[in-house]
């Protein structure tokens, strides 16, 4: 723990002396309306506590310097949380943030919903040709833009590199031989092959798109988590866990997880680069060349991992429009993400931030890129934010044995069939 | 709360007829007017207690009407009206008579739901009721540091609720709680006590009666000290086994108190929200997943809410209990209790 703090500690102070250098260069177009702009922004962010968040907060306070009156409430929400809380706040409007770090699913949601402001015209949006396609995609709803593209992200297998030489094993290409090398892992060093979360379907999109599944196809307006490639991923996940390849949790997933992967209790995880910075502060991992990235294990029939990333988003009664719109686009800039990228090794959204000498330096953002450009995309309709609560409940009812992958996907369908009304 | 809604309305019911018997008593018994006769006598007790009825049905009123309301309509987060900024969107939902309940009540989920919530309740009550009453009665006796046990007993009552459940999560946690340490170093292999739906249930039942135990021990130990020691000396007399003399001087005795605290003790379990909420959160799966977690999840965590299913459930919650608690009374009162 004491080891922990030290990191982010040094980790706050290189974003210190990133953003002292930055307002120095500092000389674009938001300079403009300084001194018009005043009041308070209140931002929740939802990066992992404990290691992303000091840097969010100190980049978000940045913007204090280049508009002195205005005053930025920095809040970090547990991302578990954030999607109710927000929606509990935007719908009485008490307490709402004005900014509201939104998931790509979250976000066509809120808009239906009508809690964001368009964002089309306004300061928040700039150059928006520069963003990329792919984390475009969830800020538009209905012919309106309802959200900047901040971070985007994708997943791979995190794995320690030190046990994997221990074991003498290779990175896993696919699940069977991800099956093989956690047993060799198991009888040479008694440690677990892998950990997967068994409290996110997050983390078992990876292995429906293995198989060749998806949870809905918009094209064809159907329903297929419960087809049989939906069918086979749920096995597939099952047989991982009973075979021991892999362990799980019901609860608590994400902190076990981490626990065990930077204790080196475990040899992989599949995870995103949202963990990046709280991995490298592991005891393990204090040499950061430990820890190895390579692409999800593909399933019998593709490999893909799914498209994710953060946007930031404007509350719809927000009080303060003008500085919050301002605050988004300095939250979003080339500049800003680059340092992030810097700091985090979080992917930038900005065409323009790749060409910047932080990200070209990046390891993890060279990994990243490819894997990103190659992920898959969800549909961007209101009820993909509500896909995965029903479909948790029964991805976590198969791995603790109370249902049938056959039954599980079936009954996930069946609420997916009456959220979207009139799907197939 | 709807339970407690419940139980202060019956009361002002009770207080109700006790000031007519009252009234008849004092006055004639002519019907017509009963009324006018019952107000000019009582106006100023009326006046006073207006402003109290005023505010109950304003703060418990208003929301069980509402919630019986919107149970018969299909509201969700995305029909109901919002104003938000410059977006206004205007209510659309729609009045659906009784579907929302036949749905429930013919669909597995909410019968599924009712038997893990009874089996719940009876064997949290159950096993409550059995260790209060044991150690209600070894801290009845003369035992040396008998007021340091019953402090030490009372402890899990003065920790706020949501403490001490996340510090049993701590202890249930599978590879770092203090519990599957213990239990490794004596060479047992560890127990997915939240992560495997049985050991969940009956992790989730311990809890909740390692916090339950401290009020029945209290009032069970307060109705042992109300009973009078002369009964039990004449027992001796007479020969009376220690059996003997719990079965027909310490049980009879305790009869009003335990009756009041299994009443209340059920219902409180019945709508034990944070135990199941913190620990589990009605997992895994839906192993653990009581009425009130479930009628909470409906509202606040699935996506769109379901405000309409989820009240359907609250209103359902509310009848069981108020059934619950008429057929209690009316066992008791034929057995010879004066409730």
């Amino acid at each position: 723990m004491r080891r922990g703090i030290t990191a982010t500690a040094l980790v706050a102070a290189l974003a210190l002396a990133a953003t002292a250098c930055g307002s120095d260069n500092e000389s674009d177009g938001t300079g403009k309306s300084s001194g018009e702009l005043s009041g308070t922004v209140t931002w929740w962010d939802t990066s992992t506590a404990g290691s992303e968040d000091k840097v969010f907060k100190k980049i978000a306070e940045d913007f204090e310097k280049k508009h002195p009156k205005v005053d930025v409430k920095y809040v970090n929400v547990p991302f578990g949380d954030a999607q109710n809380k927000f929606k509990n706040a935007a719908q009485s409007g008490s307490d709402a943030p004005d900014v509201i770090r939104s998931e790509v699913a979250w976000t066509p949601e809120f808009a239906d919903l009508g809690y964001l402001a368009p964002l089309d015209g306004t300061t928040a949006l700039k150059n928006s040709d520069d963003f990329l396609k792919q984390a475009a995609a969830s800020t538009k709803y209905k012919d309106k833009t309802y959200a900047v593209p901040q971070v985007i992200d994708s997943m791979g297998i995190f794995y320690n590199k030190k046990i994997f030489k221990e074991a003498g094993v290779e990175v896993p290409k696919t699940v069977d031989e991800l099956k093989t090398v956690s047993k060799k892992i198991k009888d040479k060093t008694g440690k677990t092959g892998m950990y997967l979360r068994g409290d996110d379907a997050y983390w078992f999109l990876s292995f429906l798109y293995g198989e060749g599944g998806d949870m809905v196809d918009a094209s064809t307006k159907s329903v297929t988590i419960d087809n049989p490639a939906g069918v086979k991923a749920m096995k597939v996940v099952k047989d991982l866990v009973d075979s021991g390849a892999a362990k799980t949790d019901a609860t608590d997933g994400w902190e076990n997880m981490q626990a065990s992967f930077k204790d080196g209790k475990v040899a992989m995880m599949i995870n995103g680069p949202w963990a990046v910075a709280d991995t490298y502060a592991g005891k393990e991992f204090k040499d950061k060349a430990n820890l190895g990235i390579a692409p999800v294990p593909a399933g019998s029939a593709a490999q893909g991992a799914p498209q994710g990333g953060h946007n930031l988003a404007v509350y719809a009664g927000s009080k303060n429009l003008d500085a919050s719109y301002a605050f988004v686009d300095y939250m979003t800039s080339a500049e800003t993400q680059a340092k992030v990228t810097k700091e985090l090794s979080l992917l930038p959204t900005r065409t323009s931030a790749y060409a910047r000498q932080d990200v070209v330096d990046n390891e993890i953002v060279g990994f990243f890129k490819p894997v990103v450009e190659t992920a898959v995309e969800r549909p961007w309709i209101p009820e993909t934010g509500s896909l995965f609560a029903p479909l948790v409940t029964e991805y976590t009812k198969v791995l603790t044995g109370q249902a049938t992958p056959e039954k599980a996907t079936k009954t996930t369908g069946d609420s997916y069939r009456k959220l979207l009304k009139g799907w197939k | 709360m709807a339970v407690h809604t419940s139980q202060s309305v019956a009361k002002a019911a009770d207080d109700d007829t006790v000031a007519r018997g009252r009234s008849r008593g004092t006055g004639t018994p002519t019907p017509p007017g009963r009324l006018r006769r019952a107000l000019s006598t009582h106006w100023y007790a009326w006046t006073m207690v207006a402003p109290v009825v005023v505010v109950i049905g304003v703060i418990i009123g208003y929301p069980l009407v509402r919630g019986i309301y919107l149970s018969m309509t299909d509201a969700n987060e995305r029909n109901v009206a919002r104003s938000i900024g410059v977006n206004h969107l205007p209510a659309t939902y729609e009045f659906v008579g009784l579907d929302n309940y036949t749905e429930a009540l013919t669909g597995e989920q909410f019968l599924g739901t009712l038997g893990w919530t009874l089996v719940w309740t009876v064997s949290c009550v159950t096993i409550t009721f059995c260790l209060g009453m044991a150690l209600a009665n070894i801290l009845n006796r003369r035992i040396a540091g008998r007021s340091a046990y019953r402090m030490a007993l009372i402890l899990p009552w003065a920790i706020p609720g949501f403490v001490s459940v996340f510090a049993w999560r701590f202890l249930y946690n599978e590879d770092r709680g203090l519990l599957n340490k213990i239990l490794s170093g004596g060479g047992i292999d560890g127990i997915p006590w939240l992560n495997d739906p049985t050991w969940a249930k009956f992790s989730v039942i311990a809890v909740n009666v390692w916090l339950g135990v401290p009020f029945m021990m209290v009032a069970l130990l307060g109705g042992l000290q109300s009973i009078p020691s002369e009964h039990y000396e004449a027992a001796e007399m007479d020969g009376a086994t220690a059996w003997q003399r719990f079965r027909h001087i310490t049980l009879p005795g305790l009869r009003p108190v335990s009756t009041t605290v299994i009443l209340l003790s059920t219902i409180w379990t019945f709508n034990m929200f944070p135990v199941i909420y913190l620990l589990t959160r009605g997992g895994p799966g839906e192993a653990t997943q009581i009425l009130v977690t479930q009628a909470y999840k409906f509202s606040f965590e699935i996506s769109p809410r379901d405000f309409a299913q989820s009240s359907t459930w609250g209103v359902l919650i509310l009848v069981l209990l108020l059934i619950f608690a008429a057929v209690y009374r009316r066992v008791l009162r034929t057995q010879g209790d004066d409730w």
